[in-house]
């Protein structure tokens, strides 16, 4: 293959909110460049967990290398990079951003700018990105392409006239946006020459070529035999392979240099040495400094997970250590609970991280889990000076020693239509938000900002969001430091046993509430057993609410009939099978799905 | 030889009409099925008694139980005939016990007779309820009048033990009307009265319209109409020896007792469940599979006799079949006799599985013992009133496997 041209490559990504048809665009990329025949694609080629498939939303970047053939006569190479679509995955977002030089920014014509659209534009904004729109889902009855135009000259004050008029799922007007990758996009800059500079957007474990650094090289050459080393980590290895993306598979090349992107593998065998937003680096010849912007990114998310079948526990860990290989912001250490046994303290970036690992935990390796409550780190400030924090509150030192806790904060930006700003604004100053100011749109939407307690959103704040807007509201947040804030620890009693696996931090003036509610909902999902079991809910030695699961009164069997005993067996069989699935307490059976109750307090 | 006890077992699978909560083996049919039916029953015991003809030679029949379905729509010239059959087959006993299940409405002067004379002892009336709404709801084909009816006609017959089972928590059913059943009952003078709560089976036509009747009534009801059960019928003469069953002295029934106490069963009939020398089989449930098996041509008669040892014969022969194991035997021990208001024997435990009850279920037994629900006296432990209400969730405990 001939050397290729750096003003023949564009490396760019798509960025869209969340069903605006960001997937579908690809895919109409990668079939109208050839690459691919109709009948080969997979609908959302890039989006290959089967898990994304489901839900829509790309978690890992993936990244594919194509060739267009453009009127102008010329060949290019079309690097797409993927990114993840989700708050919680922002920082990967801007990694993998920096990785490219332009970006399209995909709106859908009916609906208009929504919070994501506005987040991600900014976001490649900051990172110096060119930036050209694309009116997707012209063919949609309700769809009003001019209105969406102005929309975007307006709001985000990029030039939007000539934006392609496209239906990525019917594949209208695919051919304009190719043509305006190229002449909209710029070629990436670099020299090939010069000290080696790859930023690292994301790594995969294989089981074969150990870890696969995914990276775009701004400085300098790769090729077999580099020794390169990772400057955050440290971490020095051998190139063993380096390549570009195929459609679904890893073709090797003789080098990567300065403007491409592509693989690196170097026998490494861990992901937590190949971090994302790292520079890769020639060991022999380094770099004067990194690339800027590389931060360790932390889980914000905690909450334990535990086997239901207590003998599963190795299971988890292997499952937990596999999921890890592909996951460095994945966090886990062994705990133990009275109530729940042995089990693991998880961090994850957000609840829909959480949610996306507990579901492959539970489809991929076939776990039964319990989950409990989730919480984000609390900093306890002690009285003898120490700060610790706080993943699991059964860890909470006793109030006496404390002298302050802190809890993190998020800026939110809510996009909702006018008619529920009122209703918006209450939700948010129910969930302790601080107003912090409001923006309109246009006429009908406005743009609410908020800071919110990190705690107050985990939960089940975008649902609430959705229901309270007809599904209308968008939302996106950033972290945006620790408050000092009135906090308590919350426990559950039952048949007054304290059940660690049930207590949560929460807010002192919310406590009352959150108490009951926990105590109502508990008693529903605990059934009745030989006696009658109290349910309290307390701070310290304060009971703040309580119920009562009145004991079982009838239980009999019917009538035993021709001395068909084996049915009746089954029957007890089935009994005592029910109890298995249960966790044992002290003296009550506790159902697994009563420790995830606390998720599901604010259901009607 | 020593005589062990017998109990045998007929299922008549026909009835006049499907009550709405039946999950048994049962529905309308043909004069002429019926006729091929009985039929095939007599080849099936035919068969048996020659099969097994050694082992029953120490065995001596003290009950035999026709039950249904509604045995009294068959022609009762064919129950004297299976009786006939029967004892011409086994050794029973001369003071047998012998009880044909009767639907109120179903049995006439006529029918009445030929049983008396054929040796039927016992009748025993499906009413359910005194209540002629519930009973039409429940599907049944008679009301309360027609039952007193056919009561009349089998005293007249000369029968002196006579039973009759009642149903609680039927949908739309309140304290009051269930009490009132009771007290209706009670004023018919019979020896033996059963009251079982309403189940709602899988797959019945209630289960699958459950949403289309009155509510069930609740916990607190239910528990109201068992405990007024047992206080009325204590306090006219029935004692409570079995968690549904009461009988006025010496008529406690043997057929019942028998299931709790794992005395040894044969079943005839489709679907009929047997317990023999510690093993459990269960026939087939399809009538025209089962009438094919034991109609007694010369052929297959013969060809089934010579084969009967091989397991594929069993499979072929038996919805289900196995011999218990000693652990199955000591839960079946614990869970049916625990059903009896007497309870189990812990010497009886012993001399059977050669092993002390306290060593196979101690920390069961501890466990209820100390919350007050079982109680343990001497040699006997049997459950406490509250231990009975909730027995299910005990009985579960005493599984092994």
């Amino acid at each position: 293959m001939a050397k290729i041209n750096q003003k023949n490559i564009r490396n760019f990504c798509i960025i869209a909110h969340i069903d605006h048809g960001k997937s579908t665009l690809a895919d109409r990329i990668i079939e109208k460049t050839g690459l691919l025949t109709s009948r080969e694609m997979q609908e959302q080629v890039l989006d290959n967990m089967d898990l994304e498939r489901e839900r829509g939303i790309t978690i890992k970047a993936q990244t594919v290398r194509i060739v267009y053939k453009a009127n102008d006569g010329e060949e290019y190479i079309f690097n797409l990079i993927d990114t993840p679509g989700h708050v919680d995955f922002n920082y990967e977002v801007s990694r993998a951003l920096a990785a490219c030089d332009g970006a399209i920014l995909v709106v859908d014509a009916a609906q208009g700018i929504e919070a994501q659209t506005l987040a991600n534009v900014y976001l490649a904004l900051d990172h110096d990105l060119d930036v050209f729109p694309v009116i997707n889902k012209i063919d949609l009855p309700s769809a009003e392409p001019q209105r969406v135009i102005d929309e975007i000259e307006d709001v985000i004050g990029i030039e939007a006239q000539d934006a392609p008029q496209i239906s990525a799922k019917n594949g209208i007007n695919i051919e304009e946006v190719l043509e305006q990758i190229v002449t909209k996009i710029p070629a990436p800059t670099g020299d090939a020459g010069a000290p080696l500079q790859a930023l690292i957007f994301d790594s995969i474990y294989d089981a074969y070529k150990g870890v696969i650094i995914f990276c775009r090289v701004k400085e300098g050459t790769v090729k077999k035999g580099t020794k390169i080393r990772m400057m955050a980590t440290g971490a020095v290895e051998e190139v063993v392979e380096v390549g570009y993306f195929g459609a679904g598979q890893f073709i090797p090349c003789e080098e990567l240099s300065a403007g491409m992107v592509g693989y690196i593998t170097a026998s490494i065998k861990d992901v937590q040495d190949t971090r994302v937003g790292d520079t890769v680096t020639d060991n022999d010849r380094p770099c004067s400094e990194p690339l800027p912007g590389y931060k360790k990114v932390n889980p914000m998310v905690y909450c334990g997970l535990y086997p239901a079948d207590g003998a599963k526990y190795p299971d988890l860990r292997d499952a937990l250590e596999k999921l890890q290989l592909n996951d460095a912001s994945l966090q886990f250490e062994p705990e133990t609970s009275i109530a729940l046994g042995f089990g693991f303290r998880c961090g994850f970036l957000g609840l829909l991280h959480l949610e996306i690992i507990q579901e492959r935990l539970e489809r991929e390796y076939n776990l039964d889990l319990v989950t409990t409550a989730p919480g984000v780190i609390y900093k306890v400030h002690k009285t003898n000076g120490e700060v610790i924090e706080l993943t699991n509150p059964s860890n909470m030192p006793d109030p006496s020693e404390i002298d302050y806790m802190e809890e993190p904060m998020v800026s939110a930006e809510i996009m909702v239509t006018t008619e529920f700003v009122g209703s918006i604004m209450k939700l948010c100053q129910e969930r302790r938000g601080v107003y912090i100011g409001m923006e309109y749109i246009e006429q009908s939407r406005a743009l609410l900002k908020y800071d919110l307690p990190l705690n107050e959103i985990i939960y089940d704040f975008f649902d609430a969001l959705k229901s309270r807007s007809r599904g209308y509201a968008s939302f996106d947040y950033e972290m945006k430091g620790y408050v000092k804030s009135s906090l308590v620890k919350l426990d559950i009693l039952i048949n007054k046993e304290e059940v660690d696996a049930l207590s949560f931090i929460v807010f002192s003036g919310s406590a009352e509430e959150r108490g009951r509610k926990m105590c109502e909902k508990l008693k529903k999902e605990i059934p009745r057993q030989l006696f009658e079991i109290p349910i309290q809910a307390a701070i310290g030695s304060r009971v703040i609410a309580r119920e009562t699961v009145k004991a079982m009164r009838k239980d009999v069997l019917a009538k035993c009939y021709g001395g068909d005993i084996s049915r009746k067996k089954k029957l007890l069989e089935k009994q005592k099978e029910g109890k298995k699935r249960m966790r044992q307490v002290g003296n009550v059976e506790i159902p697994q799905q009563a420790f995830m109750s606390v998720l599901k307090l604010d259901e009607e | 030889m020593k005589n062990k006890q017998l109990g045998i077992y007929v299922h008549i699978p026909f009835c006049v009409r499907k009550c709405i909560y039946c999950d048994f083996l049962s529905a309308p049919c043909t004069r002429a099925v019926q006729e091929k039916y009985v039929e095939a029953m007599l080849g099936e015991m035919q068969q048996v008694a020659e099969e097994q003809a050694e082992i029953l030679q120490k065995y001596q029949v003290f009950s035999i139980f026709f039950g249904g379905g509604t045995p009294s729509v068959l022609e009762a010239e064919w129950i004297a005939k299976i009786l006939l059959k029967i004892r011409q087959l086994f050794r029973v006993s001369e003071d047998a016990e012998i009880t044909v299940e009767c639907n109120p409405g179903t049995i006439d002067e006529h029918k009445a007779q030929v049983y008396f004379d054929s040796g039927v002892n016992r009748i025993s009336f499906g009413l359910q309820s005194a209540n002629n709404t519930e009973l039409q709801m429940l599907g049944r084909i008679h009301t309360f009048e027609e039952f007193e009816e056919s009561l009349r006609i089998v005293k007249a017959a000369g029968f002196t033990n006579i039973n009759v089972d009642l149903m609680s928590a039927i949908p739309g059913q309140t304290v009051i009307s269930y009490k009132n059943t009771v007290q209706k009952v009670l004023a018919c003078d019979v020896q033996h009265i059963s009251s079982y709560s309403l189940i709602i089976e899988e797959g019945t036509y209630l289960e699958e319209h459950l949403e289309e009747f009155p509510p069930l009534p609740d916990e607190d009801a239910e528990r109201e109409m068992y405990a007024y059960t047992k206080q009325a019928l204590q306090e006219a003469g029935y004692q409570q020896y079995e968690i549904s069953n009461y009988a006025k002295p010496g008529f406690v029934c043997r057929h019942n007792l028998s299931y709790w106490e794992r005395t040894d069963y044969l079943g005839f009939g489709v679907g009929a469940a047997s317990l023999f020398e510690e093993c459990r089989y269960t026939n087939l449930s399809d009538i025209e599979q089962y009438i094919q098996l034991y109609t007694p041509t010369e052929t297959i008669l013969e060809a089934v006799c010579n084969t009967v040892k091989d397991t594929k014969t069993q499979s072929e022969r038996y919805a289900e079949w196995r011999v218990l194991s000693k652990e199955e035997q000591m839960e079946e021990f614990m869970f049916l006799g625990l059903r009896k208001i007497e309870g189990v024997s812990q010497r009886a435990f012993e001399k059977k599985f050669q092993v002390s009850m306290q060593e196979v279920y101690g920390t069961v037994l501890d466990k209820y013992q100390k919350n007050g629900l079982l109680i343990i006296d001497g040699d006997a432990v049997y459950l406490a009133p509250h231990g009975i209400e909730v027995s299910n969730v005990i009985m579960a405990d005493f599984l092994l496997t």
